[in-house]
């Protein structure tokens, strides 16, 4: 068993309707208990569709149990077909149904419906979410794919391509979908198929038609796109368009598998001139942590260390399947790797590493407030703000201007509040006024450190979170060991900003502890900082 | 003051016939009562034992709760457990452990079942036992269960409250009588009300449950007790089973509830009417006061209640005869006739009562009907807005303060609001 407050992934059921959802015609019955359909909040809510995800759960009770689930299943499997009339039904059981053993494949197949029946077997307990998205859409495809279908000779047409991964409730995939294919427009390459988003059943019959494929999202597509190479020889494009550098390097990998001439696509996004700019200067070794699923996290990396000019001193990803690319990625960097979906444990390295700023999901957007260190969001999991209404891709040239955008913003709110902190005496300007993106109302948050600061001035906001664990209480770590601060170096250290104070206090520690100094004194604050001056 | 009219218990205890379905049920389970359950009782822990399906929802249910280091938990049963690679109980504990070694403020920790802990029979109450046992004299741990196959949302805090009752203190023999609340309510309304009580001088009045652990009230022949909520069947009856007598009443929405509920108990204590009447007279006179602006907007107004916290009947009762709605279907996840007899019997007589769901056929019927406004969970309020019908998001009606005379405003307003809205936008 393992303790859990929170979750990066869903359970791999949740994937699944993560497909069927993002698809048309296509039904979903879901053998699970009653309270199940809360994930159906998840597509209705946090991405505000306007109509129920297509999944039909048999919603069973400790009444049926003792009765033939079995035959529920049955029913609610025939009156989804009636009612809803769909051209595939997918079956497959939720965590509580796979262990009562019904067999949706086999029930399923006695019905003998008219439509093709995919049965998924989807492991609850060793998988999660985007593994079971990838398992279902590679079983739609291997199940409904047109075997005899090949692509027609080039003479006289133009290129055709798939575009494969984006889904329902994935992060920026409706906007991204819109950028790479204007973008494969503007080279003159058709799209045969973009699946599963907005894809039917025939859709996916036709994906043999193609030249080739292009994996936006390996998490989601990656099986199905090596199944689709070994089976009608198409080669799939692997480098993510995410970032300028790498949409460059996409669109010369996409030309050359279509022969066609990059010239016409490289209209440039604006990145490359923001980033030159003076105004930007300040932005130069800016340490940033990176963590999300690992394409996010990898093509963050890019972005950061070589078109923003930031030191990346932290990378890491929660879907174990994909460990190897972050492994990969680290090295480049001359980093370890953090893999993990223990959240303390990421909690743990932002709080040791006291980034500048943090790109990550929405529980990075949560610990990174309550460190008070600037953030901004790369990857799912999400929440409802980033399902925005503006037209918002990660992908593409667009997507490198939204980048650009995002990444630098709760940094010049940083400067702001620098100025704010600067200024705290100055009769006009006081701490309380807490910090601008914190929305209005926000008091500052109470600073968070090992020991009690004797003679601290520091206003001390009542704690909206009155009880945190801190991740030595939590993980039963041996505490910090606190050195003993003068009481002048500790007021001397609250008139550094608050965004490096953690890596002030942190670095002096340390020096003290190298230098076997035991009593911090102003002297040892100041001989820190020269020695780790960059 | 305003001349009251004399509070007749209506006697009606049978209602119309009620539509009985079965299907597929859009509703949450028991387990997403943690998310309020755990707020009320400062020093107790929720530890689900379940699936990672479990943690999946109890972060959705709880948002930005979970951010901040809350009581609960999930232990989430992996492969290993299921393979008998290692003893489930064995796990169990060592989780427990830890939880506890690293948290010594939690005083109770609930071992709370799910769907996939009963299905494979792992057996909380033993292990409570022996966990108890084994932290005796620092935390006392209790289990109910939670899971979807057993209950339905608000029902959650049945079975919670339901397992603490074997647990009270006995009232001493001969003990004078006294009154206990049942069922967590906002800190702010549970003052409001235990404010009321004392300036009726009933003598001792207890919430169940206390704000602490160690603070539960005591039962015996000498209790009376009021259901603060319609979902709380259970605990009733093991309330009951413990001599405890229930006090006959509407449920204390809006001014006339509110009167009737306070009043129930004013009766069964001997408080003087006239007494009675005067103290209450600010309070109903404030809710009349703060409705009354929300019924020019609601009153004809036709609503619709797709099941979901037991809550329905008296929110209809209350949106019915106070605010002149005209509730078309009433559905509710399980109908209680005898603690919701008052309020049915104040339902307009074509009102039609649902119980369970076969949640198609039911929008069906939403679609037929065309309601003004339809009360329903999030996962159908976008699409039927999409569709072109106003709806009322269920789960805002258990989250937030609504009980009481001075929430009776607030309470009107939950369902003028999206009316209002409707009719704003221009876009």
């Amino acid at each position: 068993m393992q303790l859990t407050v929170w979750t990066y992934e869903g359970p791999p059921h949740v994937g699944a309707m993560r497909i069927a959802t993002a698809m048309e015609g296509v039904h979903y019955v879901l053998h699970a208990p009653q309270g199940d359909t809360y994930a159906d909040l998840l597509f209705t809510m946090i991405e505000r569709r306007g109509k129920r995800p297509p999944v039909t759960y048999t919603t069973f009770q400790a009444r049926d149990l003792g009765k033939d689930t079995a035959e529920l299943f049955q029913s609610a499997a025939r009156d989804a077909f009636e009612r809803f009339k769909p051209q595939a039904m997918l079956v497959g059981a939720s965590c509580t149904a796979e262990l009562i053993q019904d067999d949706p494949s086999g029930l399923a197949e006695a019905m003998r419906l008219p439509i093709p029946v995919v049965a998924l077997e989807l492991p609850s307990y060793q998988r999660k979410e985007n593994w079971g998205a990838a398992e279902t859409f590679y079983q739609l495809v291997r199940k409904l794919a047109d075997k005899d279908l090949r692509a027609a000779p080039r003479e006289g047409r133009r290129p055709s391509v798939n575009l494969l991964g984006p889904t329902a409730l994935g992060f920026r995939h409706r906007d991204d979908v819109v950028e790479i294919s204007r973008l494969l427009g503007t080279l003159g390459i058709d799209i045969n198929v973009t699946a599963p988003l907005g894809a039917s059943p025939a859709d996916l019959a036709r994906l043999g038609a193609a030249d080739f494929n292009i994996c936006l999202y390996p998490e989601i597509a990656d099986t199905a796109c090596r199944w689709l190479e070994k089976t009608f020889g198409q080669k799939t494009v692997h480098t993510i368009p995410i970032g300028h550098g790498a949409t460059r390097d996409f669109i010369a990998e996409v030309a050359a598998l279509a022969g066609v001439d990059a010239a016409a696509a490289l209209d440039d996004s604006r990145l490359p001139w923001w980033s030159r700019s003076v105004d930007s200067t300040y932005l130069t070794a800016k340490r940033v942590f990176i963590f999300g699923d690992a394409t996010h996290a990898v093509a963050a990396a890019r972005v950061a260390r070589d078109e923003l000019g930031f030191e990346v001193v932290g990378l890491g990803c929660y879907n174990r399947e994909f460990a190897r690319d972050i492994r990969e990625a680290a090295k480049l960097y001359g980093l370890e790797p953090l893999i993990t979906d223990d959240y303390l444990e990421v909690e743990d390295a932002i709080a040791k590493l006291q980034p500048e700023l943090v790109l990550g999901t929405q529980m990075e957007r949560h610990i990174a407030k309550r460190l008070r260190i600037p953030c901004a969001v790369i990857s799912a999991p999400v929440h409802v703000q980033d399902f925005p209404a503006r037209y918002s891709p990660q992908m593409g040239f667009e997507g490198a201007n939204v980048l650009f955008d995002t990444w630098v913003h709760p940094l010049v709110m940083g400067l702001e509040e620098h100025l704010l902190t600067m200024f705290r005496d100055d009769f006009e300007f006081s701490d309380s006024a807490g910090a601008s993106h914190l929305g209005h109302g926000s008091a500052p948050a109470p600073t968070r450190h090992p020991g009690p600061v004797p003679g601290s001035t520091a206003p001390q906001a009542p704690s909206a979170q009155p009880e945190e664990w801190t991740p030595e209480q939590v993980r039963g770590d041996v505490a910090v060991v606190a050195t003993g601060w003068s009481p002048e170096a500790e007021r001397e250290l609250l008139k550094i900003p608050f965004f490096v104070r953690g890596k002030a206090r942190r670095n002096t520690e340390r020096y003290a502890a190298e230098q076997g100094i035991a009593a911090i004194t102003l002297d040892t604050l100041y001989d820190a900082k020269a020695h780790y001056a960059r | 003051m305003t001349v009251m009219a004399p509070i007749l218990a209506p006697t009606g205890i049978d209602c119309a016939p009620v539509l009985r379905e079965r299907g597929q049920r859009e509703v949450f389970c028991g387990l997403t009562g943690i998310i309020w359950l755990h707020r009320k009782i400062q020093d107790a822990f929720f530890l689900v034992v379940g699936s990672r399906t479990c943690a999946h929802l109890l972060q959705s249910a709880a948002g930005v709760m979970v951010f901040a280091e809350p009581r609960f938990g999930t232990a989430i049963i992996e492969e290993r457990d299921l393979a008998g690679m290692v003893d489930c109980n064995e796990e169990l504990d060592r989780v427990v452990d830890r939880l506890l070694a690293r948290r010594p403020d939690i005083k109770l920790l609930f071992l709370v079942g799910s769907c996939p802990s009963e299905v494979i029979k792992l057996d909380l109450s033993r292990a409570g036992q022996r966990l108890s046992l084994k932290h005796a004299g620092r935390t006392k741990i209790l289990n109910y269960s939670g899971s979807g196959i057993e209950t339905t949302f608000t029902e959650g805090e049945d079975a919670c409250l339901a397992a603490l009752v074997p647990d009270l203190a006995a009232s001493a023999p001969g003990a004078a009588p006294e009154l206990m609340i049942v069922g967590a309510l906002p800190d702010v309304v549970e003052d409001q009300f235990l404010r009321i009580f004392a300036q009726l001088g009933t003598t001792t009045v207890r919430s169940l449950p206390a704000r602490r652990a160690g603070d539960m009230p005591p039962v015996g022949s000498n209790t009376r007790f009021l259901l603060a909520q319609p979902f709380l069947g259970e605990t009733a009856r093991a309330l009951e089973d413990r001599g405890a007598v229930r006090l006959d009443a509407m449920f204390p929405f809006g001014a006339e509830g509110t009167t009737n509920w306070l009043h129930a108990a004013a009766v069964a204590f001997g408080i003087d009417e006239m007494h009675f009447r005067s103290v209450i007279a600010p309070g109903r006179e404030r809710a009349k006061r703060a409705i009354e602006h929300c019924r020019t907007k609601l009153a004809g107004k036709s609503i619709f209640f797709m099941p979901d916290s037991q809550l329905e009947v008296p929110l209809a009762r209350f949106l019915a005869q106070e605010l002149g709605m005209v509730p078309l279907e009433v559905g509710t996840p399980y109908l209680h006739r005898r603690h919701l007899a008052q309020d049915l019997a104040l339902l307009p007589r074509e009102t039609v009562i649902s119980e369970g769901q076969d949640v198609d056929k039911q929008l069906d019927r939403v679609r037929a009907a065309k309601p003004d406004l339809t009360v329903c969970g999030l996962g159908l309020a976008n699409p039927l807005e999409s569709e072109g019908l106003t709806t009322k998001w269920a789960i805002e009606l258990v989250f937030s303060p609504i009980h009481g005379f001075d929430q009776a405003g607030d309470l009107a307003e939950l369902f003028a609001r999206p009316l209002r809205r409707r009719d704003v936008l221009k876009v």
